[in-house]
């Protein structure tokens, strides 16, 4: 028993360890963020890696999910004979949850990891060291540019896929079930609200984006560096990453919609 | 700081007038590092370690693999903070200064790492302009002549365009030799320069090391288990192990060492004081023995 409490206490204790670890590095990261804004081919080399290269999969997914979306909720709005809301339902459930929540885990999983990955191999290969010697400060050079371009890329991937989710939910209801297409876009228009709607799925994927980046790049700069060490970071990435998008949703979705 | 192309040295602030060859004992040591005292987890690496690096020449320090020599460089540059004992640079100690006082000394500081350390997602060119690029604002003509002189100072302007992934680990290792000259620092440490390289490349290595030193009026500091290159080129010869000095002084008068010590370790002989082994158990006791 006694033993069970010291565990718990030790692991209690290397949780806020890292916490502090993690928060320290967020400002610092934070704090050269108006230079990197002063030097944008850094940002932009970012935003292309962290950003354009995850839009192939976050398209295709968005127009999945909006798809499959509009199967499932065709066949239970049919049995109310509520098939003309059926638009509303599936923008709502985009644009609330899904949209910020898949392509937050998404992202995770294609942008963080690589983030992890490649911020720990240079770790590993000595070329973090190397910054320092040189008298550039890896966090400036090589973590914020990283963590401003996550922080962007996400809103817009999120927005991305939530349009296409739309688009692939018309071609099913629309175009293959037979919805009316005034029906689908009007109550869609009539009844997503600008606040309530759009600007939550925003900040959610705002947060979303914000505890992703956080969490990618600390894992990238605090990991061992072994190959044994990029690989486990990499992994706790994708696994913290995806439980705190989960959490946050939780926790965003109480606050903002009851 | 002064860019001038090839061989102006950065220069202390304090050194002796330009012309007069600065000599060991007629001015303060550049490095001085007293009673430093350094552990990883249980194993005390330094134990009350005394060193002067004088200005101006080439100091060696030698020691058995594992002794903590790349420890003592990281030591030098601030990027590990010791338990106990001081390190000061140029009269600044360097555990004690703010992080932008601690950069602006780095930037003096040329360091050749023992994996090179090159940037891998840039050209060996951009790799060398690097540091140009972060801390100045040359014109781009300039910067690419300043560049193409350094490569052609390691014999390897015409690999500019490779990526240091194309490189051998000896090529790495003379760009990075490169990139640290880039800013003209005042001291260099290099942290095994000869390993990997052919005899030729290692012949012109010993030689700009040498060239380097005297033209640009730097201080270098080299790490090196390279008995007979060292020697060859080293004003001043530390010897390390067990995290003190076991001894110190120029390679002849360490070559003419009573020391039984000093003598194993120059001579490479396998047998004497210096165990080739990292300490352990007897190995019947290992190998037959129950688990300990
Ligand atoms: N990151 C680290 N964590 C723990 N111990 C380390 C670490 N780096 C080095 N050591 C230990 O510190 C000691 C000194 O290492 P160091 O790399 O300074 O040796 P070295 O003298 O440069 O050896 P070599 O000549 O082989 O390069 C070694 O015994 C090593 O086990
Ligand atoms: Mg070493």
């Amino acid at each position: 028993m006694t033993e069970l409490l010291a565990r718990l206490g030790q692991s209690g204790i290397i949780f806020l360890r890292h916490l502090g670890r993690a928060t320290t590095l967020l400002l610092h990261i934070l704090s050269s963020v108006g230079e990197v804004l002063r030097r944008p081919r850094l940002l932009l080399e970012q935003l292309f890696s962290v950003g354009v290269l995850t839009i192939l999969i976050i398209g295709v997914s968005g127009l999945f999910v909006g798809m499959v979306l509009s199967l499932q909720g065709y066949y239970i709005l049919s049995q109310f004979a509520a098939e003309a809301t059926l638009g509303v339902m599936v923008a709502a459930s985009l644009v609330r949850e899904l949209g910020p929540v898949v392509t937050a885990l998404l992202f995770a999983g294609r942008a963080g990891s690589a983030l992890t990955a490649e911020i720990g191999l240079m770790k590993a290969t000595e070329q973090l060291s190397g910054l320092e010697m040189m008298a550039v400060d890896p966090v400036r050079r090589v973590l914020t540019p990283r963590f401003v371009a996550g922080l962007i890329s996400m809103p817009l991937l999120a927005a991305l896929f939530s349009a296409l989710g739309v688009a692939g939910g018309w071609f099913v209801g629309v175009g293959l079930l037979g919805v009316d297409d005034g029906a689908w876009w009007g109550q869609m228009q009539a009844r997503i609200d600008w606040n309530e709607d759009l600007l939550n799925g925003v900040i959610k994927s705002l947060v979303f984006g914000f505890a992703c980046v956080w969490i990618a790049v600390f894992q990238g700069y605090n990991c061992l560096p072994t190959s044994a060490g990029v690989s486990r970071a990499t992994t706790r990435t994708v696994v913290h990453s995806s439980l705190a998008v989960l959490a946050l949703d939780f926790a965003l979705t109480a606050l903002m919609f009851n | 700081m002064s860019l001038t192309v090839g061989t102006q040295g950065g220069g202390a602030p304090d050194a002796a007038a330009p012309g007069s060859v600065p000599l060991p004992g007629d001015q303060p040591p550049l490095v001085r590092i007293r009673n430093l005292h350094f552990s990883r987890g249980e194993r005390e690496i330094f134990s009350g370690l005394d060193i002067d690096i004088p200005r101006g020449g080439i100091t060696a320090i030698m020691g058995p693999s594992g002794t903590g020599k790349t420890t003592l460089l990281k030591l030098i540059g601030g990027q590990l903070r010791p338990d106990r004992g001081t390190v000061e640079v140029d009269g600044l100690n360097v555990h004690a200064l703010s992080r932008q006082e601690l950069y602006r000394l780095r930037m003096r500081m040329g360091m050749l790492f023992q994996s090179g350390a090159l940037l891998t997602d840039l050209s060996v060119f951009e790799n060398v302009a690097f540091p140009l690029r972060e801390h100045t604002a040359l014109p781009e003509p300039l910067l690419r002549k300043l560049v193409l002189l350094k490569l052609e100072a390691v014999g390897l302007r015409g690999a500019r365009d490779l990526m240091p992934s194309e490189l051998s680990g000896g090529m790495a290792r003379r760009v990075a030799l490169a990139r640290a000259i880039a800013l003209d620092p005042m001291m260099i440490m290099y942290d095994e320069p000869f390993t990997g390289q052919d005899p030729i490349s290692l012949g012109v290595l010993v030689k700009l090391i040498r060239q380097l030193n005297d033209a640009a009026r730097l201080t270098s500091i080299l790490v090196s288990h390279d008995v007979e290159e060292t020697n060859a080129i080293a004003d001043l010869v530390y010897v390390i192990s067990n995290g003190k000095v076991v001894e110190s002084g120029a390679p002849a008068k360490l070559a003419a060492s009573g020391s039984e010590w000093t003598r194993q370790f120059m001579q490479g002989l396998p047998d004497g004081p210096v165990p080739f082994h990292y300490p352990a158990q007897p190995l019947e006791q290992d190998l037959f023995g129950e688990k300990s």
